[in-house]
């Protein structure tokens, strides 16, 4: 597992990752756009240009967007493994793998709730989606 | 009537294509350019204007010794060659230079080059690639779930994309693959990112390409039958980061692209004799078909599972074989615009008959920017 590659963090996603250190899903939102929120973060609005935006912390709720099982290699992974898209009650999509979920496309259902967990990775906690436990989210 | 402005002259892809291991990425763009000078009686003296990507455009001019007014190096995937053929037209246009040359070359398999051609994304690599995506089979893929359960895209019509392009390439003796395929050939070749297999991926090629564009009016001077461009064609980008895509049922970049090409050439679907959509993976064709309007949303894989895009049919497209079946050397729009130019030249292999417009539509990187020309073998409409 600690072989698997760790983000570079740039100024403006410190916040992100120190957030994901203590267990939360941190977004920016934009508050012109009525606090609609965008990922990944930036320190304005993708949608307005607005430099007024907030940091929220997003629900951990969402639902399988789409999803690969991946073949092939990569540091830390043992292929077949799941690279999937939740799309977060917030309305965002982001890209996580499923974690305590076989890698088989019987047990992944498109717009099966999934919930926020965090996979430890070095010092940093990366977040990551799992099946939600008692079906809907 | 409207008479056109800018031709292509000169169109040659490297000696050789495929496995090219004595040759470097450096080597390959200089043979393919090399080749399309050779064939409309140019020298490197004649050339003021370079474009490449994936590569540094002075390194080339150097290497081939060219003085450039006019350089162009941008660079958003394997469809920057067609946004070349745009920049170039306006370039020539507006007189920054005269004759533009524009090469590719990448050693994708015998790996001799310093660098892959595509600019690392930081939110790329921060956001997606740690959570394992590294190689395009298991990224470019990720939005095709989505389309298949919002619009009943099936992964049958997905395998005979690879099957009716092959039915293409057995008309190319350059082409890397010519044994007929089977739905089921494709289906049960090895799993690569579920639910692709590797018959529904490109192939891995060494290879490249050159173009030469003038003026049209100084084209009727040349010794090679002309292409002309109708219109200015099209260009968007969406971003390196698929997560991101607005939908993942169809792409903003193809859409804005299209758009733009099929407006500036005045052009309805009916008039497009031949198409060439960059298929870098299975599931692009179908995107293409139903982003440039050939057919409506969700239409596109019935289209070509039905055969209406196979030799003989209504709509030909990517008559070379494509990515899947023809070579693709990473950046492969290269290919798509030499196989469009042929059609149009009336040489290719596998020949359209009387077709006299061609639209050809790229991907860059994963359905990160697009682009998209037309070409004609009229001077005037």
């Amino acid at each position: 597992m600690s072989d698997r590659t760790q983000p570079t963090i740039y100024p403006e996603t410190q916040f992100y990752w120190e957030g994901a250190k203590q267990g939360k899903l941190l977004l920016n939102a934009c508050t012109p756009c009525g606090n609609k929120p965008f990922f990944p973060p930036r320190p304005f609005c993708p949608h307005c240009g607005s430099r007024e935006v907030t940091v929220m912390q997003a629900s951990g709720r969402g639902a399988l967007h789409s999803f690969v099982i991946s073949h092939l290699p990569a540091p830390g992974y043992e292929p077949p493994f799941t690279v999937a898209v939740v799309m977060l009650e917030e309305g965002v999509k982001m890209l996580t793998n499923i974690m305590n979920c076989p890698p088989d496309p019987d047990h992944l259902e498109l717009d099966m709730p999934l919930e926020l967990t965090f996979e430890t990775r070095g010092d940093l906690k990366i977040p990551q989606f799992q099946p939600a436990k008692g079906g809907a989210a | 009537m409207s008479k056109a402005a800018i031709a292509i002259v000169g169109a040659a892809e490297t000696t050789r294509m495929g496995k090219v291991p004595e040759l470097s990425q450096t080597g390959l763009h200089a043979d393919a350019a090399l080749n399309a000078m050779a064939e409309c009686g140019l020298t490197p003296a004649d050339i003021d204007g370079i474009a490449t990507a994936g590569h540094d455009a002075a390194e080339i001019a150097q290497y081939l010794g060219i003085t450039p007014t006019w350089l162009d190096s941008t660079s958003v995937g394997g469809c920057s060659f067609i946004l070349h053929v745009r920049h170039a037209a306006a370039a020539i246009a507006t007189g920054l230079c005269k004759t533009v040359l524009i090469t590719h070359g990448e050693s994708g398999r015998s790996n001799n080059r310093a660098h892959r051609p595509l600019f690392p994304s930081m939110q790329q690599q921060e956001f997606e690639s740690i959570y394992g995506p590294l190689f395009p089979p298991a990224r470019f893929t990720l939005p095709v779930m989505r389309k298949m359960k919002d619009d009943g895209l099936t992964i049958e019509q997905l395998a005979m994309v690879a099957v009716v392009q092959r039915e293409w390439a057995a008309f190319h003796p350059r082409a890397t693959s010519h044994d007929p395929l089977t739905l089921d050939d494709v289906l049960s070749s090895k799993m690569i990112a579920w639910p692709f297999t590797k018959l529904m991926c490109c192939l891995v090629s060494d290879g490249g390409g050159a173009l030469i564009l003038t003026s049209a009016e100084r084209a009727k001077d040349f010794p090679t039958k002309p292409v002309y461009l109708r219109g200015m064609g099209g260009e968007s980008c969406e971003g390196p980061m698929i997560s991101q895509m607005e939908d993942f049922t169809t792409s903003k970049a193809f859409r804005v692209s299209g758009k733009a090409a099929f407006e500036s050439a005045g052009i309805l679907h009916s008039d497009v004799d031949h198409l060439m959509l960059y298929d870098a993976f299975a599931h692009l064709p179908v995107y293409g078909l139903e982003d440039l309007g050939f057919v409506g949303k969700g239409e596109g894989g019935a289209f070509i599972a039905e055969g209406r895009t196979r030799p003989g049919a209504e709509l030909p497209l990517n008559t070379n074989g494509g990515g899947l079946s023809y070579m693709h050397s990473g950046m492969y729009g290269m290919f798509a615009l030499q196989e469009g130019v042929r059609q149009m030249r009336g040489t290719s292999p596998a020949q359209v008959k009387d077709a006299k417009l061609s639209v050809v539509h790229g991907v860059g990187g994963m359905f990160s920017g697009a682009a998209t020309a037309v070409l004609t073998s009229e001077d005037q409409w």
